[in-house]
C-alpha cells in the first residue's frame, strides 16, 4: 500500500503546529498502524529529519498510551486502540490525517504526544480506596454480588488514554470519572468514601479546566473498552446524592 | 577460541539473610529480628523507588503509608501504564476456597518444581504465604476479581499445575491490580508523601561509600538530566525481554536500569533463564515490532494440535480427526494441554522444526476452541474468553470462533534479573531489587499467574518489611550533595555518553540495532541453546557493539523530547546484556526450565537436569564492557521439595 | 451545598436541568392552553380570563400568574446563566480545533446552544408582542388574547419566527429532556428506549400544538 499521511508537526508545546505531508510505501495490510508510523519514522531518521513523535508501549491495547486522532476519530475508524488498528482498515491511496488529542486539559508536548497528567490528578483526588496494605480484612468476608462486581468491572476496564476527551466536542473528562467512581462506588469496599470521593473527583476534573458534559455522545463512541454513556449518569446521580449527604 | 566466552570464577556468594529452621517459620522469623525504624523517624528517610508496575507501584504504595519519604520515578507518562498492566491471565493464591487440596505447601512445591529446582526454598515458601494475604489485599482495595453467582471469588487453574488457584478479573487481571497499586500510590501522591516523577528514566546509579544514595534520572519531556538523593534504592523497573526485540513485552520496557546498577557492582543472576511463552500470535512480517500474548488460560479449554503429516497444507477444518496430532495431549496424558511454559513452547517448536507447523512460514499450532464451543456453548466460551478472542481476531483478521486460533511462543518474561538476599538487597547495600527485575522467586521456569503474585508480595510485603532492618542499620548516613566528586562523576559519565549517541551521525537507526541483536538472540539463546550457536552469539555481539558506536545514527538534540535518543541509549546497554545471558548460556551446560541446552536432553526430548553440577544461581559480577565477568555460584539446597526430574506425563 | 451545586460543572448541568424540566412543564400546560384557541374567542378569553384569577379567594387577582412568572423568570435566567457558564467554559476546554473535521461530532451540543439563543430572543419578543403589547402588530387588546393572536399570525413575519422558534423547541425538548433525565440521574439502561420516546414524543407534540395555532390562523381556521 502506498499513503499520503498529513501529520501534525509541532516541535515543543510552546510552538506553533502544522500538518505536515508525507508519502509511505510499502505498507502491508497486517501491520498495525503505529508500526505504519515506524516505517516512516525509520525513514526520516535516515534522512536525518526529526522523526514524528507519539506516544506507545504496550501495543496490546491495554496500558492506554497511543493517543492518535486519525482522520478526525479518536484512534481511527475501528472501536479500538490506535495500537490495535491496522492498515488494512485503510486503502491503497488513501490519504491520512494524524492529529494529536485536542483538549486545553492535554497540552501538546511534541508533534503527537500530550500531557495527560490531569488524569492522574483526577485519580489523586479521589480515586481510590482507602485500604493501607496490612489492613485487609479475610477476601471472602464480605461477598460481592455478581451483578455489582461484572458492573464494577466493565466501568474498571477504563485504560485511561483520554480518546473520551479528544472526541468530546467539549473537551470534557466526564467519561473517564465515571468510569473510576463508577468502578468503586458500586462495590462494598468503596462504599465508606463513596460521596467524598465524587465529589472531588469532580472538583478535580472542573479544576483542571476540562469542559462539562452536554451528553453528545462522543466519548462513548471512541472509547476503546466500550464504558457507556450510561456511565456519566450513573456518576450524575451519585453526585447529587453526595451534596445531599455531605455538608461542605 | 575462548577470549569471548571467557569468565572467571570468584567466591561463593551466599545468602546471609535467609534464617535457618522449619521453612514455614522463616519468614516470620526474619521479620521479627529485622529491625524496625521508629515511626516518627520514617519520614526522615527518602526512598527512590524507580518504576511503577505490581512491584513498584506497590512499594511506593506501601513505604509512603508507613511514613517514608518515596521519591518515584517511571518513564511512561502517567504511573498506571506500567507494563504490568498488560498481564492477562491471573494471580494465584492458596486460598483453598475450592477446597480441592490446595496449601501453602503445595503452592510452595508447585512452584519449586515449576522452576525445575533453581529458586530458593525460603523464598518461594515466603511467596505461597504471603499469597493469601495479597488477595485481601487487593479486594480491599476495590480490585474487580471474577465472581461467582453466591458473590464469592471465582478461580480457574492455569499451566503446571492440578488445583483451581488462579484468581483473575476476566483477561485482564494485571490492569486490574495494577490500578489497584495505582491507586494507592495516587492516594499517597496525593497526601504528599510521594513525590512522583513520570517521563522519566532512570540512566545510573550513584554508589557512595559502597553505599547505593540515588539515581542519575533524565527528563524526558526537557531532556535534563538529573541527580536524585536516597537513603535508599528500590529498583522495580521490570525484566530485559526486550534484548530480544520481539517479545511481548511494552516497546519501551528495558533493562538500562538494572544493567546501569549491575555495572556499578549489582551481581547479576542467572541473566540466561528468559520465559519463552508458548501462546503468542505468530509473526506476520519483517515489521512486527512486538509481539502479542493470548492468556495461558486459553490452554484450560483450547486444544493444541499440527497435522500428523508434514507439509500438510489444507485449511484446519479439512484436516480430519484421526489426522491431526494433538501432540500435548499424546506425550503428556497427564497434564496434556497444561503442561508448563517452557515445555509447551519447546513441543511447539520441535513439531514446528519437524515441517508440520501451520500458517505462514509454517511457525504455528492450532489452538482449537472447536470441542469447547460444543462442549459448553458459544456463549461461554465468549463469556470466559471473549476479550481475547476478539484480541486476536483484530490482529489476525480471522474469526477463532470459526478457524482454530494459530499461536507460537515469544519472549515473555525473564527469570533471570539482579541477584538479591532474602531481604530483597542487592550485592550493593541500600540497593534492593523487586519483581521482575530481581531473580528470586521463579528459578529456572516461572509458572504461569505467578508473576503478578511476586511482583505484589515483593511490593506490598516483602520490601517493606524488610528495607526497616537496612535504613534502621545505617541511620541518617550524611547528606549526599549534587557536588560530591562520585556524584559528579557518575552524572558526567552520562551525559558523555548521551553526548557521544547524538555526536556519531552514523547511517543505521537504533531500531536496526536492535533488530540485529534480537534476531541474534532470538536464534542463538531462544528456544533451544547449543554450544557453537552461543558460541557464534559471542564472537557476534562485540562486532554489533563495535559498528554501533561507529554507525548509530541519532537525530536531534539531548535538550528535547527525543525518543530516538531514548532508544539509543537502551539499546546500549541491551548490547551488553545480550553478551551475558549468551555467556551464562553457555556456562551452563545443563538443561533446566526455560534454558535448554541441545547437548543435555534425555533420550525422549526433555529437558536433563545436572543437579550435581548446577544446583546454584550463577551471579555474574561486573568487570568491565567486553571484559570477562566473575561467576560467584549460590548453592541452592533442597530440604523440602527434592529435586527429581521434573514429570508432567 | 447551593455553592458545591454552583460551583460544580456538573452541579450547573443539574441547574440547567431542573429549571429546563420546569420550563417543559410550564410549556405543556401552555400548548395545552393554547389549543383552547380553536373553540372559538369566547372560550380562549375566558381561559385568559381564568389564569388570573386562579387560586381566588385564597390569592388575590393575578397572584398566581405573577408567582408562575417570577418561577419562569428564575428558571429562564438560572438556565441561560448556566448555560452560559457552561459554554464559555467547554470553549475553552477545546482552544484549538482539529483539522480533520467530522461533521457529526457536536450536532448535539451545537442544536442546543443555537437553539437556547434562538428561544432566548423568541420569548423576549413573545412577551413584548402577546404578554405587554410593546411590539404588536396592530393594536394590542389587553383581555383580549384571542385577537392579539389572530393579529401576530396575520403577519408573514410573526409566522416565521414563531414558526422557526417552535421548531427550536421542539430539537431543544428532544435532547433536552432525555439530557436532563441523564444529568439527573434518572436514566438507566433499562429505561433509555423509554426516555428518548418520551423525549421525542414529547419534542413532537409540542412543536405540533404549538405550530397548530399559527397554521390555524393562515388557514383560516382561526380568524
Amino acid at each position: 500500500m502506498k499513503l499520503t499521511l498529513r501529520v501534525w508537526r509541532q516541535k515543543n508545546a510552546d510552538a506553533d503546529g502544522t500538518m505536515s505531508t508525507y508519502e509511505v510505501d510499502g505498507i502491508s495490510p497486517d501491520m498495525s498502524f503505529l508500526e505504519m508510523l515506524d516505517t516512516l519514522n525509520e525513514e526520516l531518521i535516515l534522512k536525518g529529519e526529526d522523526p514524528v513523535a507519539f506516544d506507545h508501549d504496550c501495543r496490546e491495547g491495554i496500558c492506554g498510551a497511543c493517543s492518535l486522532v486519525i482522520n478526525g476519530d479518536a484512534h481511527g475508524p475501528e472501536r479500538t486502540t490506535t495500537c490495535q488498528l491496522h492498515m488494512r482498515s485503510f486503502r491503497d491511496g488513501d490519504t491520512i490525517d494524524i492529529e494529536p488529542w485536542r483538549a486545553a486539559a492535554f497540552p501538546v508536548i511534541k508533534d503527537l504526544v500530550v500531557d495527560r497528567s490531569a488524569f492522574d490528578r483526577i485519580i489523586q483526588a479521589g480515586g481510590y480506596i482507602t485500604a493501607p496494605t496490612g489492613s485487609a480484612p479475610e477476601a471472602h468476608a464480605t461477598p460481592v454480588p455478581k451483578p455489582d462486581a461484572d458492573l464494577a468491572f466493565e466501568h474498571a476496564e477504563c485504560i485511561g488514554c483520554g480518546a473520551c476527551v479528544a472526541a468530546c466536542p467539549n473537551g470534557a473528562a466526564m467519561l473517564f470519572t465515571s468510569a473510576k467512581v463508577n468502578h468503586l462506588n458500586v462495590l462494598p469496599q468503596g462504599a465508606p468514601e463513596r460521596e467524598t470521593r465524587v465529589l472531588d473527583m469532580v472538583a478535580q476534573m472542573d479544576e483542571e479546566g476540562f469542559g462539562g458534559c452536554t451528553l453528545a455522545g462522543e466519548c462513548a463512541t471512541a472509547c476503546p473498552k466500550g464504558i457507556p454513556l450510561m456511565s456519566i449518569t450513573s456518576m450524575n446521580k451519585e453526585w447529587l446524592r453526595a451534596t445531599r449527604k455531605v455538608k461542605r | 577460541m575462548t577470549t569471548y566466552a571467557d569468565y572467571t570464577t570468584g567466591d561463593p556468594v551466599a545468602d546471609t539473610k535467609a534464617p535457618s529452621g522449619p521453612v514455614h517459620e522463616r519468614w516470620d522469623k526474619r521479620r521479627f529480628e529485622a529491625k524496625l525504624v521508629n515511626p516518627a523517624n520514617r519520614r526522615k528517610h527518602t526512598v527512590i523507588v524507580v518504576g511503577t508496575g505490581l512491584a513498584g507501584g506497590s512499594a511506593g504504595a506501601t513505604l509512603a503509608e508507613q511514613g517514608y519519604h518515596v521519591v518515584q520515578f517511571c518513564y511512561q507518562d502517567s504511573p498506571r501504564r506500567a507494563h504490568s498492566i498488560a498481564a492477562q491471565g491471573g494471580i494465584n493464591a492458596a486460598k483453598n476456597y475450592r477446597n480441592d487440596g490446595d496449601s501453602i505447601h503445595r503452592l510452595f512445591y508447585d512452584t519449586v518444581k515449576g522452576g525445575d529446582f533453581r529458586a530458593r526454598e525460603s523464598n518461594v515458601h515466603r511467596l505461597a504465604q504471603i499469597s493469601v494475604e495479597i488477595i485481601d489485599q487487593c479486594v480491599a482495595q476495590g480490585v474487580p476479581f471474577a465472581r461467582e453467582y453466591g458473590g464469592l471469588l471465582d478461580t480457574r487453574s492455569f499451566g503446571g499445575v492440578q488445583v483451581s488457584r488462579t484468581f483473575y478479573a476476566r483477561g485482564q487481571t494485571g490492569q486490574q491490580l495494577l490500578l489497584g497499586a495505582y491507586q494507592a500510590l495516587s492516594r499517597q501522591i496525593a497526601a504528599g508523601n510521594i513525590e512522583m516523577h513520570p517521563r522519566t528514566e532512570m540512566l545510573d546509579l550513584i554508589v557512595v561509600d559502597g553505599r547505593a544514595r540515588g539515581i542519575v534520572a533524565r527528563d524526558l519531556i526537557t531532556g535534563k538530566i538529573d541527580t536524585y538523593f536516597a537513603d535508599a534504592v528500590v529498583l522495580a523497573s521490570g525484566g530485559y525481554g526486550n534484548v530480544f526485540y520481539l517479545s511481548t513485552n511494552a516497546m519501551n520496557s528495558n533493562a538500562t536500569a538494572i544493567w546501569r546498577a549491575h555495572r556499578r557492582g549489582a551481581y547479576f543472576a542467572n541473566p540466561c533463564f528468559t520465559q519463552i511463552h508458548p501462546t503468542c500470535i505468530p509473526r506476520t512480517g519483517d515489521h512486527q515490532s512486538k509481539l502479542t500474548l493470548m492468556s495461558e488460560s486459553l490452554r484450560n479449554d483450547g486444544r493444541i494440535w499440527v497435522p500428523k503429516a508434514k507439509g500438510d497444507t489444507r485449511p484446519p477444518h479439512r484436516i480430519p480427526e484421526d489426522e491431526r496430532d494433538y501432540y500435548l495431549e499424546r506425550i503428556y496424558p497427564s497434564f496434556g494441554n497444561l503442561v508448563p511454559r517452557d515445555i509447551a513452547s519447546r513441543a511447539a517448536k520441535n513439531v514446528c522444526d519437524e515441517g508440520r507447523g501451520v500458517g505462514p512460514g509454517g511457525q504455528g499450532v492450532y489452538l482449537d476452541f472447536a470441542d469447547a464451543i460444543q462442549r459448553m456453548g458459544r456463549k461461554a466460551v465468549e463469556a470466559r474468553y471473549g476479550n481475547l478472542f476478539d484480541m486476536y481476531q483484530r490482529i489476525t483478521d480471522e474469526d477463532p470462533y470459526e478457524v482454530p486460533m494459530r499461536i507460537y511462543p515469544a519472549v515473555h518474561y525473564t527469570m533471570g534479573g539482579l541477584w538479591v538476599d532474602y531481604d530483597l538487597q542487592t550485592t550493593i547495600p541500600g540497593l534492593f531489587a523487586v519483581g521482575e527485575a530481581n531473580f528470586s522467586d521463579h528459578g529456572a521456569n516461572r509458572l504461569g499467574a505467578s508473576a503478578l503474585m511476586q511482583g505484589l508480595a515483593d511490593g506490598y510485603f516483602v520490601l517493606p518489611a524488610t528495607i526497616n532492618d537496612y535504613l534502621a542499620r545505617h541511620p541518617h548516613q550524611g547528606e549526599v550533595t549534587g557536588d560530591h566528586p562520585v556524584v559528579q562523576e557518575v552524572l558526567a559519565e552520562t551525559e558523555d555518553r548521551i553526548n557521544l549517541l547524538l555526536s556519531v551521525d552514523g547511517d543505521r537507526t537504533p531500531d536496526s540495532f536492535h533488530r540485529e541483536v534480537g534476531e541474534l538472540m532470538w536464534e542463538f539463546c531462544g528456544m533451544a541453546r547449543s554450544d557453537v550457536g552461543l558460541r557464534k552469539a559471542l564472537e557476534r555481539i562485540p562486532q554489533i557493539r563495535e559498528e554501533f558506536w561507529r554507525r548509530i545514527k541519532v537525530p536531534g538534540t539531548g535538550q528535547e523530547f527525543n525518543q530516538s535518543l531514548e532508544k539509543a541509549n537502551r539499546v546500549v546497554d541491551y548490547l551488553e546484556l545480550a553478551e551475558l545471558m549468551c555467556l551464562d548460556a553457555l556456562h551452563r551446560t545443563e538443561s533446566c526450565g526455560g534454558h535448554f541446552r541441545e547437548e543435555s536432553q534425555t533420550p525422549d526430548g526433555e529437558a536433563a537436569r545436572k543437579d550435581e553440577q548446577f544446583s546454584y544461581a550463577a551471579a555474574w559480577e561486573f568487570t568491565g564492557t567486553g571484559e570477562a565477568p566473575v561467576l560467584h555460584k549460590e548453592d541452592l539446597v533442597f530440604e523440602y521439595v527434592h529435586p527429581t526430574q521434573r514429570s508432567y506425563a | 451545598m447551593a455553592r458545591t451545586m454552583w460551583d460544580s460543572s456538573v452541579g450547573k448541568k443539574t441547574v440547567m436541568a431542573v429549571s429546563g424540566v420546569i420550563m417543559l412543564l410550564y410549556l405543556v400546560a401552555h400548548v395545552i392552553g393554547n389549543l383552547k384557541i380553536f373553540f372559538g374567542p369566547e372560550e380562549f378569553n375566558h381561559y385568559g380570563h381564568w389564569l388570573r384569577t386562579v387560586g381566588e379567594p385564597f390569592m388575590h387577582y393575578e397572584w398566581t400568574l405573577w408567582l408562575v412568572r417570577i418561577v419562569l423568570l428564575v428558571a429562564v435566567v438560572a438556565h441561560a446563566v448556566s448555560a452560559y457558564q457552561l459554554s464559555r467554559r467547554d470553549i475553552k476546554a477545546r482552544p484549538s480545533k482539529y483539522v480533520h473535521k467530522k461533521p457529526r461530532a457536536s450536532y448535539a451540543t451545537r442544536t442546543m446552544r443555537w437553539g437556547g439563543i434562538i428561544l432566548g430572543l423568541f420569548i423576549v419578543w413573545h412577551v413584548l408582542d402577546l404578554t405587554t403589547g410593546h411590539v404588536h402588530p396592530g393594536g394590542f387588546q389587553e383581555g383580549h388574547p384571542y385577537e392579539n393572536v389572530v393579529d401576530t399570525f396575520s403577519t408573514w413575519y410573526g409566522n416565521v419566527i414563531y414558526i422557526v422558534a417552535m421548531l427550536a423547541v421542539g430539537l431543544h425538548v428532544r435532547h433536552g429532556f432525555w439530557s436532563a433525565a441523564q444529568t439527573l440521574g434518572v436514566g438507566s439502561r433499562t429505561r433509555d428506549r423509554a426516555l428518548k420516546t418520551i423525549a421525542n414524543v414529547l419534542a413532537l407534540l409540542l412543536t405540533a400544538g404549538f405550530i397548530a395555532v399559527p397554521v390555524g390562523v393562515m388557514t383560516g381556521v382561526v380568524s
